[in-house]
């Protein structure tokens, strides 16, 4: 119950000034932490996903899923960490290929399912798609090779089955 | 109807029935002014420092519960009333903040007097708006009244540019009052089962408690915790904000309970096996130390708020809702569960209680020769036979007020309890004179606060509000001394007041009536004299006992059982 673990949280919020604000406000008010975050509308455009992962113990997620349930904006708010669900994260990595790095960086893109989507004499861009771990082991498996560039989109949620966070038409 | 952008917000607040606002102009809002200037049905109070408009309009909400509203300019106008938010914020007291903002086209130029009003705001509150367009005032407004007056109430400040206000251009106004925020909703989990549950937990108490807070007062239910507590004959204690929700001259009413709560609530806390909080949040200063918080006691929580449920101290049993409501429910089904208590058991108890009152923890040394705080407040009691509504500051005169003023009845009450701002005091006593104008207001400060908002005197003068300020003057930062005295080994820095003025002089120059009382002898009659006083504002400077401490006292990090009591009470009784 109070050891701190890793929740991710989906939030439905109204599109509106100030709404991003007033959660990234709530985690710092609060002492919680924001791991990662990632924000874009849906299908409505009045409302917004965001996908959010912090650490802390089931206790004070808990308590921090109603004090996100309390905020005005917020339309719904759900933790996916205990129910089955499934998560994807995107990477686009910049690397350094030298002639004799090219065809170790294939391999391993390929070993991972990882596509190659730019070229110059001198680098490769990568993107790959998975669940954190993947991404991290990826960027491990690089070993020497040099990473001049890394971005990653945060990890992004979504409940197995046939339940969903957005509201009824 | 068309109608300028201005006219929009006059219009808006009419058909929400405000009665007051409570404000101070300036640029941003001159066009608000304007068409103020024309409305007949509401009446504006000049305040002289935009605190003092947010603690006057919170003190209005406090004795009349309903919204108090504030209208403020944009840049020093709503920084200046950021405390007044906040504390308002800490009590959810229901509360609109209308500020002007500078025109559209000056957002975030750092234009003369821009503030990001919203941004400042936003962990104060319970919501703010920045108005983007005139064809959204209106709904904004029905918006902000909802969201501060539902649910567990809290301040709403609405952000308006100024060029939104231009009596020139002109738009349909509509006032629809059915309106939904799809992404505000006040959750219950109230079911009848869960009641009758809470009931039976309750019924099979044999050494109960009733711990009540702020939200009974909010929530107007007073008369359904009386009605309860009565038919099961179990004692209650009160929280500092929720005095007076249940009649403090009633035998089963032990007192405040928390850190300078009795000592027969605080060990009735302690010692008991089913608690049950309504409308109370489990403050730090009033659970002590958590982990020794209540450590044989079954726990339900009845709260309109579910994240006050076992955010500080786990609950076995919570209902979420309207109190009112689920007091009623919990009434009918403890009527068919009564049967089943067990008298013996909590006649007993009563007994253990009743031993604990021996303790006399309230009572204090008198004397001839100074005048004790405490027998002021005694004596205020006594003068106003109970019926006053008191506001106070922040210190030891709040802490008296609290333990000797006995309040009857709810709303009565007033002060800052989640901020403890200084300053409150006398501006929330021109909210209450005003919703209130035949009943007697009195504000009891200290030296130190009172300075805090002292410009409101002149607020006073000008609308004739015959509070009666009494001064209890120690001339010490009293509570901060007494911190010192127990856990600074008496080193009192800066807590001395030094260069304090001549108050009784201060309130003449005013406008009003100063009076001072320096000798014990004269305390009642003096008293009697400035009360009796119907039109005018009286400030009594009290000078008083300058090292009484507040008493019984939890020290931080301590159990309900720990307290430290007055040299004066009753250390003979055999206890445990
Ligand atoms: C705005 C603000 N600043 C500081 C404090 C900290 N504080 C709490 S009580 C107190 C002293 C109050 O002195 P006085 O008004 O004379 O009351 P007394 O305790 O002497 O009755 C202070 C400084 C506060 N509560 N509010
Ligand atoms: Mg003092």
């Amino acid at each position: 119950m109070n050891i701190d673990k890793r929740h991710i949280i989906s939030i439905l919020v109204e599109n509106e000034f100030g709404s991003l604000s007033r959660i990234a406000g709530l985690f710092s008010a609060r002492g919680y932490n924001i791991h990662c975050l990632s924000v874009a509308p849906t299908s409505d455009d009045s409302i917004s996903r965001m996908t959010l992962v912090t650490n802390c113990s089931d206790t004070k997620a808990s308590q921090l899923m109603k004090q996100l349930d309390k905020l005005v904006d917020v339309i719904n708010v759900k933790d996916l960490t205990d129910e089955t669900h499934i998560e994807r994260e995107m990477l686009l990595l910049k690397v350094k290929s030298t002639l004799k790095q090219r065809d170790e960086l294939k391999r391993l893109t390929d070993i991972f399912r990882a596509r190659i989507i730019d070229v110059t004499d001198t680098t490769y861009t990568i993107e790959l798609t998975g669940p954190t771990e993947k991404i991290l082991a990826f960027i491990d498996s690089l070993g020497k090779i040099k990473i001049i560039e890394q971005v990653r989109s945060g990890a992004l949620g979504i409940s197995r089955g046939s339940e969903s966070l957005e509201i009824k038409k | 109807m068309k109608l300028s952008g201005s006219e929009i917000i006059i219009e808006s607040l009419k058909k929400e029935g405000v009665d007051y606002i409570f404000g101070y102009p300036g640029g941003a809002v001159l066009h608000i002014y304007d068409a103020l200037f024309a409305a007949k049905d509401i009446k504006h109070v000049l305040v002289r420092h935009e605190q003092g408009a947010t603690h006057a309009a919170d003190g209005y909400a406090r004795a009349c519960n309903k919204p108090g509203v504030v209208l403020v300019t944009s840049g020093p106008g709503i920084t200046n009333c950021v405390t007044g938010i906040a504390t308002a914020h800490m009590d959810s007291i229901p509360m609109i903040v209308i500020s002007g903002q500078v025109s559209r086209h000056y957002v975030g130029s750092d234009a003369f007097q821009e503030a990001d009003a919203t941004g400042i705001t936003r962990p104060i509150c319970k919501h703010n708006f920045l108005i983007n367009d005139r064809e959204s005032i209106a709904e904004t407004f029905r918006k902000a009244f909802i969201i501060a007056t539902t649910g567990r109430p809290g301040p709403v400040i609405i952000d308006i540019p100024k060029d939104l206000t231009d009596p020139n251009i002109k738009i349909n106004f509509e006032y629809k009052k059915n309106i939904k925020i799809r992404s505000y909703k006040v959750k219950t989990n109230e079911c009848e089962d869960k009641i009758q549950d809470a009931a039976k937990l309750i019924c099979s108490a044999k050494k109960p408690m009733i711990y009540s807070g702020g939200g009974v007062v909010l929530g107007k239910a007073s008369t359904e915790l009386t009605k309860l507590t009565k038919l099961l004959n179990f004692p209650i204690t009160n929280t500092l904000m929720g005095l007076g929700a249940y009649p403090s001259s009633d035998s089963q009413f032990l007192g405040m309970l928390g850190m300078h709560g009795t000592y027969e609530a605080n060990m009735a806390m302690h010692n008991c096996d089913v608690l049950l909080a309504v409308g109370a949040r489990f403050d730090d200063r009033v659970t002590g130390d958590t982990k020794q918080f209540c450590p044989k006691a079954k726990i339900i929580h009845i709260d309109i708020d579910p994240s006050s449920i076992s955010k500080i101290i786990e609950v076995d049993h919570s209902l979420i809702g309207n109190t009112k409501k689920i007091l009623k429910k919990l009434i009918t089904y403890t009527e068919k569960h009564k049967k089943t208590i067990d008298r013996e058991a909590i006649n007993k108890w009563w007994k253990k209680i009743n031993s604990w009152q021996k303790k006399k923890c309230l009572s204090y040394s008198k004397s001839s020769k100074v005048i004790k705080p405490q027998a002021v407040i005694e004596t205020l009691h006594k003068i106003s036979k109970g019926k006053s509504f008191v506001t106070s500051d922040v210190g030891q005169h709040q802490m008296w007020v609290a333990q000797y003023y006995k309040f009857d009845k709810p709303n009565r009450w007033i002060n800052s309890g989640g901020l403890g701002t200084m300053g409150f005091g006398l501006p929330a006593a021109i909210g209450a004179q005003l919703a209130f104008p035949k009943e007697q207001v009195i504000c009891v400060t200290g030296e130190a606060s009172i300075l805090m908002c002292i410009q409101e005197l002149s607020t006073c003068l000008q609308y004739g509000l015959p509070v009666k300020v009494i001064n209890l003057n120690n001339r010490y930062m009293g509570m901060v001394r007494q911190w010192q005295e127990f856990f600074y080994e008496g080193r009192y820095a800066m807590s001395y007041m030094d260069a304090i003025p001549d108050f009784a002089k201060l309130a003449e120059s005013f406008g009003h009536i100063g009076m001072v009382i320096d000798k014990p002898e004269n305390l009642e009659k003096d008293l009697t004299t400035a009360l009796g006083y119907k039109n005018r504002l009286v400030f009594v400077d009290v000078i008083t006992d300058q090292t009484e401490n507040v008493y019984p006292m939890i020290v931080n990090g301590k159990g309900h059982h720990e307290m430290h009591l007055a040299p004066s009470a009753n250390e003979d009784i055999e206890l445990a």
